[in-house]
């Protein structure tokens, strides 16, 4: 895992679901073949109300156009991100999209589970509320020693709540490896 | 000090005398449930992951219901299932349930109660949000995603953090207005839809106990939507009664400590509740039926595995018998049995598949159906800017389709009363 992880900011509201993280209509594409799972990064954050897609102006699509990727590496939510299904599909296509961490308020407990043993994304808890500090498009610099995100476009920095029991699972890289490195499995 | 029900089956799951809310635990699975959704990529992963050496830890735990895209066209949808079909054949899997065969169920919640599956005392997961449903048999239920899907596949375990209690108590008897599902969308106006995050939902209470099997599980099934891990209803006579028709299988019942500690209680009076809707666009946006009656509607849905029981067409059929529909309904039983049930249970000498039939409703076939949106050709899927009144569970952004759609849920009594005018009609005024 990398120690610092730079990219620019999309900023979303409180209880992002994950029909509006990717449609139920789009689950039925391979996850394996590379061409196919590209659709999970065209249909990332598709179904979130274009007004309150891209904050704090809203309007901006994360994926633009025909692309599969996103120009926004960090996702910065409310309370309760990654709400509803157990879709993994979700923290996949915010993956196959370009996205390395999300920083929440909080998170919905599978989301949460399948960001960490999936090792699609990191999900960091903010202290309070982040997504009124940062605005979409901003340059973000996560340090994940340190627990801190720094906002380049501002200059100012922000602690986050420690990753604690599920940081060896994030470190190893999913709970395979996890286990793995632990001999609990061959 | 005590320990709740929930806390009671993780200890016994993870081999120790106890747990408290907090701790991170290695659970033993007794049943892993998937389907044509979430199956494939679980497949995909465990055999990347275990290779060749990849061997299923107990056939007889996993259980593989297709439900979600079935009946449609769509390629993809349709190539799951063939690559669940042939899982189940290369494996030589005793618990699938093929689409196009008698033993296709529908509705996988609905399926695993039916089939015997729920047992008090055991622990289920499934690669699905409403594997907490089961909960409703006194057991501990919760979903998962794939990844941790494909580890219990290959090892039969995995970790979870045992979550603190909150109990919700249901005191007197449920006035015939009123429904689970007002129930459970009480506490989500009350609590949120992360009120209960990562803890239990222990339901409790005379309202509760009076309810039959299939209504409890509308109250579980719903824990996911206030974030819950899982929901919780110690096993009674209903409970034994509905299992031994089915399976010989042992089970243990497990109940709450007097001194268990809770992170918080709730007591309601059920004689003093009102219907209720969940507004657009979240489970939690409560309204009473009253502030929202008059809402000009374009479709009715009574269907899935919260709202598409034989009990929530005994509640619809009640209403519509001997009626027109205003506006187009769709009746989707959640299972094979259901549609059955349906054709064989009578009000007045009419089964109620008739009954809904002469009221002018559409009736599908059993599955996950517009619940989620899913493929184009769904059936009863939202278009457009439709304004849907629903026995369903989310009402999320674009979730039964259409992303311009509004979509209310509602109970079974609230939707049929509504689809007899064609506006959000509160069933007081029906009954």
């Amino acid at each position: 895992m990398e120690n610092i992880i730079k990219g620019k900011a999309f900023v979303l509201g409180n209880n992002i679901d994950t029909d509006q993280i990717i449609p139920a209509e789009h689950l039925v594409y391979s996850l394996t073949d590379p061409e196919e799972k590209k659709k999970y990064g065209h249909y990332a954050l598709s179904a979130v109300p274009l007004p309150q897609s891209g904050l704090p102006g809203g309007n901006i699509p994360f994926v633009k156009g025909d692309n599969c990727e996103s120009e926004f590496q960090i996702i910065i939510g409310g309370s309760n991100f990654g709400c509803g299904s157990s879709r993994e599909h979700a923290p996949f296509a915010l993956q196959v999209a370009g996205a390395k961490v999300i920083i929440a308020e909080s998170y919905a407990r599978i989301f949460y589970r399948n960001s960490v043993d999936g090792g699609f994304v990191v999900p960091y808890e903010s202290f309070g509320k982040m997504n009124d500090k940062i605005k979409t498009g901003d340059n973000l610099e996560i340090n994940l020693k340190e627990n801190t995100l720094s906002n380049l476009s501002d200059g100012k920095t922000y602690e986050l709540k420690p990753l604690g029991d599920v940081l060896p699972i994030v470190e190893a890289g999913g709970i395979f490896e996890y286990a793995r490195k632990n001999s609990m499995i061959a | 000090m005590g320990m709740t029900i929930t806390e009671k089956i993780l200890a016994n799951a993870s081999g120790r005398d106890r747990v408290s809310p907090g701790e991170n635990i290695w659970l033993n699975v007794d049943v892993l449930m998937t389907h044509d959704v979430c199956g494939p990529p679980t497949i995909q992963i465990w055999k990347n992951e275990f290779g060749k050496e990849a061997k299923v830890w107990d056939k007889n735990k996993l259980v593989i219901f297709p439900d979600h895209y079935i009946f449609t066209a769509d390629k993809y949808a349709n190539r799951n299932v063939e690559i669940l079909r042939q899982f189940a054949a290369d494996y030589d899997l005793p618990n699938y349930y093929d689409v196009g065969t008698p033993r296709y169920k529908g509705v996988c919640h609905i399926a695993l109660a039916e089939e015997g599956y729920n047992l008090p005392g055991k622990v289920l997961f499934g690669t699905d949000s409403h594997t907490c449903t089961s909960g409703a048999f006194g057991m501990f239920s919760t979903g998962v995603g794939n990844t941790d899907a494909a580890f219990i596949l290959g090892t039969g375990k995995i970790w979870e953090k045992v979550p603190e209690s909150m109990k919700f108590t249901f005191n007197g008897k449920l006035p015939e207005y009123l429904t689970a599902k007002d129930l459970i969308l009480q506490i989500l106006g009350d609590i949120t839809t992360d009120g209960a995050t990562y803890r239990a939902m222990e339901f409790d209470g005379e309202a509760v106990f009076d309810l039959e099997m299939y209504e409890r599980m509308t109250l579980t099934n719903m824990a996911i939507e206030c974030g819950g891990m899982n929901g919780i209803i110690e096993a009674d006579a209903k409970t034994e009664a509905f299992v031994k028709e089915r399976t010989n299988a042992p089970y243990e019942i497990y109940r709450s400590d007097e001194d268990a500690k809770y992170q918080s209680k709730y007591v309601y009076d059920v004689t003093k509740l009102e219907p209720v809707v969940a507004k657009p666009h979240s489970p939690d946006n409560r309204g009473t039926v009253r502030s929202v009656e008059g809402t000009k509607l374009t479709k009715c849905y009574i269907g899935s595995c919260t709202g598409g029981k034989i009990t929530d067409f005994r509640f619809a059929a009640k209403l519509l018998l001997g009626k027109e529909v205003k506006v187009p309904t769709f009746i989707v039983p959640g299972s094979t049995a259901v549609a059955k049930q349906m054709e064989e249970e009578t009000i007045n000498g009419i089964s109620l598949k008739e009954i809904f039939k002469n009221a002018g409703c559409e009736i599908g076939e059993s599955s996950c159906a517009a619940c989620l949106g899913g493929p184009s050709d769904t059936f009863g899927r939202s278009v457009d800017k439709d304004v849907v009144i629903s026995t369903t569970n989310r009402n999320f952004p674009g979730r039964m389709g259409s992303k311009k759609s509004e979509v209310y849920l509602a109970s079974p009594l609230t939707v049929a009363s509504s689809a007899l005018t064609g506006v959000i009609t509160d069933p007081r005024d029906v009954l």
